[in-house]
């Protein structure tokens, strides 16, 4: 669980800068920027923009790892890269299912489909499924889970901002059943594509 | 989808196992789990746990399914690991119960023993090969595994050169070997493959189709020109024509033909034809 106190906790020293907050009325995230630090190309730069970047790529690992037959293919590296087009919100949830159809088409043995849902708790305590940015931005809280196809079962939570324990639940089961959804049109996407043949 | 929904709404019974005999030929997920046919008397009509009495209980008859890509045992029930079609077959005789597998569309190869793939030799280190397969590690081939191959009369194996050979180890443990005889020491057809040609690749479903026995995609390319060509399991294809531009609309209406119906096939090759 990340809380907003976090982000200026994880300070990026060591001849980077950084910019703080100017006061509430910025609207600009933290972040942080180092150079040269790689010595062999000619010039190289980290732009570390919030602080969500790497436990991101973490989380889907997680995800994945869980759900991936490895032991049938030991000292073997399965490579997952994800490029995003463009983001209009609940980015999370949308890498979680472009890996897992990734996986399915690579044909990467697993021992169950996995999808992403991303919730957003408002400040009246609203629910809202897969919200837009605007959305997120202004939601007291974010969630997003990561489900498994055979019982809904939960693979990975991340979550940001303030909520209740009844209020976790709710979004959970909210999750769980809008995760049937896509589960569905998994189903039909794959079966679209092996009508062809 | 950007509303609030109603949790709890739905019942989340999604994961119930079904039987294979009424899968088959229809898409199945990862996740899925297959009741065999032994099994189905048990989960029947009078719901979960309510086994029959059977008096006579030797008559039973114990199938032997076996189980290949694409699903694993679990438990006595089979999980569908790959996406695909699911597909079986009845043995001739005997008391097995036939084969279940998933037929997958997929561009990977995984060496599995009894395999011809046709590989590349990318390095050669004392009395090794090293032939690179498409799969995760480079096969290892050893010089006596070609026909009349002694410690004096060495096979000619050039860097770079393409071999067609088969797997007599390949599983998840060790490194693949391949050899260049069968086991009665002869090369049938497999060996070093000829300089000229061209050599590309498919995906593993479309050689599994053109190696069908009754594939008319092959016989209407054998009418079209004259050519010799080579099919590897790994996804490689490797075909020869007279000329460089046969060679290459070869390819082309090979690697198309994944995509085409028989009937587009058929007036394409009317239209080589002609010309």
């Amino acid at each position: 669980m990340e809380g907003p106190m976090r982000a200026d906790a994880k300070v990026c020293s060591e001849g980077g800068t950084e910019s703080s907050p100017r006061g509430p009325g910025c609207s600009l995230r933290h972040f942080a920027c180092e150079q040269n630090l790689l010595s062999r190309p000619d010039g190289s730069a980290s732009f570390l923009q919030g602080v969500a970047e790497k436990s991101r790529e973490r989380l889907i690992r997680n995800t994945c790892e869980a759900v991936v037959l490895g032991a049938l293919h030991p000292r073997t590296s399965i490579t997952v890269v994800l490029q995003v087009v463009s983001d209009a919100g609940s980015l999370l949830a949308c890498c979680l299912n472009a890996a897992c159809m990734a996986l399915v088409d690579a044909g990467v043995p697993m021992r169950a489909l996995f999808c992403g849902v991303t919730c957003a708790l408002d400040s009246d305590g609203t629910l809202v499924l897969d919200p837009t940015v605007k959305q997120e931005k202004e939601a007291r809280a974010v969630l997003t889970f990561a489900l498994d196809s055979v019982e809904r079962k939960l693979l990975m939570s991340t979550t940001k901002g303030l909520y209740s324990d009844a209020e976790l639940q709710q979004c959970l089961a909210a999750a769980q059943a809008a995760s049937q959804h896509v589960f569905r049109f998994y189903r039909e996407s794959l079966q679209r594509r092996y009508s062809k043949s | 989808m950007a509303e609030a929904v109603p949790f709890g709404a739905e019942s989340l019974a999604g994961g119930r196992a079904r039987a294979a005999r009424r899968v088959l030929d229809q898409v199945v997920l990862p996740g899925e789990e297959l009741l065999l046919p032994e099994q189905e008397d048990v989960e029947g009509p009078g719901g979960a746990g309510e086994r029959p009495l059977r008096l006579n209980a030797g008559a039973r008859s114990r199938l032997r399914v076996v189980c290949g890509p694409g699903l694993r045992r679990c438990g006595d029930r089979l999980l569908v690991t790959k996406c695909g079609r699911l597909r079986h077959k009845d043995p001739g005789s005997g008391s097995s119960g036939g084969v279940y597998w998933v037929d997958s569309q997929q561009k990977r190869y995984v060496p599995v023993k009894g395999d011809h793939v046709i590989g590349i030799v990318t390095a050669k280190s004392g009395d090794i090969f090293k032939v690179d397969v498409g799969g995760s590690e480079p096969a290892s081939l050893s010089y006596l595994a070609f026909e009349g191959a002694t410690k004096r009369n060495r096979p000619n194996v050039q860097v770079g050169d393409l071999i067609y050979g088969q797997f007599v180890v390949a599983n998840k443990d060790m490194e693949p070997e391949m050899v260049c005889i069968d086991s009665c020491g002869r090369a049938n057809g497999m060996g070093v493959i000829g300089h000229d040609g061209l050599l590309f690749k498919v995906t593993l479903g479309l050689i599994r189709k053109l190696l069908a026995p009754d594939c008319e995609i092959i016989q209407e390319v054998g009418r079209l020109y004259p050519l010799e060509i080579v099919f590897g399991m790994n996804g490689r294809i490797w075909v020869k024509a007279k000329t460089i531009q046969q060679t290459l609309i070869l390819a082309n209406i090979l690697e198309a033909c994944e995509h085409m119906t028989a009937d587009q096939r058929k007036q394409i090759f009317a239209r080589l034809a002609e010309s």
